[in-house]
């Protein structure tokens, strides 16, 4: 069934383009890969391939097609349990893929055991734009809970960049105050009213702040933050980087599930330990993403500030337990905003 | 008798409002999208138009609607023949179910479609036992887009052929035609205009549909990306100038799909007088 089908594709497929364009469909490759990504790694994604592929190439003397698909991670988290055949995940929150774990059992529940660094073959942290001068003098999470201080960030209910900013100023707090809760909860509480604006996600917040020039910082990735100075214009915002925060991973695996069904182990296994090589790791951090090759991380040493980084596991115990006290309903987060 | 509209300042003042709202609302947008598209000049316009993730949507929006048209065609045929020439308990229900695709939103029918035939689905559990995938492919694309657009012919069928009755076709019975000569003869020369009519919104609809298939592709870059969706893609990538070829070449295919249909009722209504 699965042979005929794809052949009909085929011809039709064809068919329509050839009718199209007058044009045949290109080359076919060897062998295919489908990696099912979050949303903003298009541009990073589509410069890694062609390297792998090359190398691939000449390694193994076989040509292989990589395809890419994009969206938020929990979007594609529940398409890949609902059929969508992805032979490896490129996301960037841990708990989108304890979800292939435990709702599908299409990974082994250790899979971060599968790979160096627990399966993240780079990482980013949370970093403050702030307008050129920085006339609000923010360097720390302590300023952000200043009397003057208007800030942007997404709303950790919906989207994992948000929730990341929310336990680094949490995780940030304890660390300097030694761990007094009280003490922590009141500088959250004011940290919180002082947002301006609440997007749903990362690019809205980014445009609030850049486009609609409100507030006085936005907080997300480090990687986001320089690429949307670099976007926007390097001379009108600057990148801070405080000195205690949060290690934001960004985990990769393969499904089994689906691989045994497309018949490539060796390949995803290949194309995601390719991501660690001194190559791989040079270009993750041309785009701003910290990478664990020392070389790699010594040439870019000016990019990276440096900066004490706590792991969400440490600083709180699990991400299981972390949604359930802080994001669930009537959590923390929404007893911190109720005034 | 005075009537509303009468004065001179009344009616160049409502003209001039219908002028200034369609200039707002249609004209400038339209124009505008054919603006950003050009925005960088021709270069940059072509090398878009030709790049291979666009030359792929455009096929799989082509493929889409080659197949959803024949698939509504016959299907719109079918209901409406059902429904004009026989009584049938049920019928008044039937007429109003083929209005569905049009009450719900086509994000409600994408997941619809995904709860059925996805992975864990109750009939995509059984179709993945045996290694068929619908859901995040072209086919689910497809099936999607043939029940958004599924009302169609069969709501431009269905008033055309009430009004005529079936006067001639019984008269067509009595002299020894069978089904098909009828049909041949009688029913498709009647309904003709109405059915290229209805087959134009149906592929007008099945090229520009977004919702519900959105739901379904998964975003394969250069599998199942159509045009609508390549328009979202790029313009999240920054890429504006790329998001608005697309889009310019969707309002270009509009608008040669409403020139056609425009010399269709010219057509139509000149038959009419001569009739």
């Amino acid at each position: 069934m699965s042979v005929r089908s794809t052949l009909l594709r085929r011809v039709i497929a064809t068919a329509a383009l050839s009718m199209a364009l007058g044009s045949t469909q290109a080359f076919s490759a060897d062998r295919e890969l489908l990696n099912a990504s979050y949303d903003i790694a298009r541009e990073l994604f589509a410069e890694l391939n062609p390297q792998f592929i090359e190398q691939w190439q000449k390694e193994h003397g076989e040509s292989v097609e990589i395809k890419q698909t994009h969206a938020g991670s929990s979007t594609q988290a529940r398409a890949i349990l609902q059929g969508l055949r992805a032979d490896v995940v490129t996301f960037n929150q841990v708990t989108d893929v304890d979800v292939l774990a435990q709702k599908g059992e299409l990974i082994p529940a250790d899979w971060q055991s599968r790979l160096p660094n627990y399966s993240s073959p780079y990482y980013s942290t949370m970093a403050f734009l702030v307008r050129k001068g920085n006339p609000k003098n923010i360097h720390d999470w302590a300023d952000l809970a200043g009397d003057d201080v208007a800030l942007v960030f997404p709303n950790p209910k919906t989207s994992g960049n948000g929730r990341y900013t929310y336990l680094a100023a949490w995780a940030a707090s304890n660390h300097d105050n030694g761990d007094d809760e009280a003490a922590t909860r009141d500088y959250m509480k004011k940290m919180l009213g002082n947002v301006e604006v609440f997007d749903t996600g990362g690019r809205g917040a980014t445009t609030t702040f850049a486009e609609r020039g409100i507030g006085d910082v936005l907080i997300t990735f480090e990687s986001e933050a320089n690429n949307i100075r670099n976007q926007y214009g390097t001379d009108d915002y600057e990148v801070v980087v405080p000195p205690v925060d949060i290690m934001a991973e960004f985990p990769v695996t393969w499904v089994d599930r689906n691989v045994e069904r497309n018949g490539t182990e060796d390949l995803v296994r290949g194309y995601l330990e390719y991501l660690y090589s001194p190559e791989a790791q040079r270009t993750l951090a041309q785009y701003y993403y910290r990478v664990n090759d020392d070389e790699i991380s010594d040439e870019f040493a000016e990019r990276f500030p440096q900066t004490t980084l706590l792991r969400i596991e440490d600083a709180f115990g699990s991400w299981g337990n972390v949604m359930q006290t802080h994001f669930a309903s009537g959590g923390e987060l929404d007893q911190l905003q109720r005034r | 008798m005075k009537r509303i509209g009468d004065g001179a300042a009344t009616r160049i003042g409502l003209i001039a409002l219908a002028v200034i709202l369609t200039t707002l609302f249609l004209v400038i947008p339209l124009a505008g999208i054919f603006y950003q598209a050009f925005a960088e000049g021709m270069a940059p316009f072509w090398q878009n138009l030709t790049s291979t993730f666009t030359r792929e949507a455009i096929g799989l929006t082509l493929l889409i609607a080659l197949l959803t048209v024949p698939v509504n065609l016959i299907f719109g045929i079918f209901l409406a023949w059902l429904v004009t020439r026989f009584a049938f308990p049920g019928r008044r229900i039937l007429q109003t179910l083929i209005d569905i695709p049009f009450a719900v939103s086509p994000v409600v029918a994408g997941l619809l479609y995904l709860l059925l035939y996805g992975r864990t689905g109750w009939l995509g559990s059984l179709l993945s036992e045996q290694d068929v995938q619908l859901m995040f492919s072209w086919p689910g694309m497809v099936l999607v887009t043939v029940f958004v657009t599924c009302p169609f012919v069969a709501r431009e069928l269905i008033p055309l052929m009430q009004a005529q009755g079936s006067a001639e076709e019984e008269a067509g019975v009595t002299l020894g035609a069978g089904g098909w000569t009828l049909f041949r003869r009688i029913t498709l020369p009647n309904i003709r205009w109405a059915l290229v009519y209805g087959v134009i919104l149906t592929n007008a609809r099945a090229i520009g549909e977004f919702g519900a298939v959105s739901v379904v592709s998964g975003s394969i870059r250069g599998e199942t990306i159509n045009l609508p969706l390549q328009v979202e893609l790029l313009y999240q990538d920054y890429n504006t100038v790329g998001a608005f070829t697309s889009a310019a070449l969707l309002a270009a295919l509009a608008i040669v799909t409403l020139m056609i249909k425009a010399v269709l009722e010219w057509h139509t209504h000149r038959r009419e007088k001569t009739a």
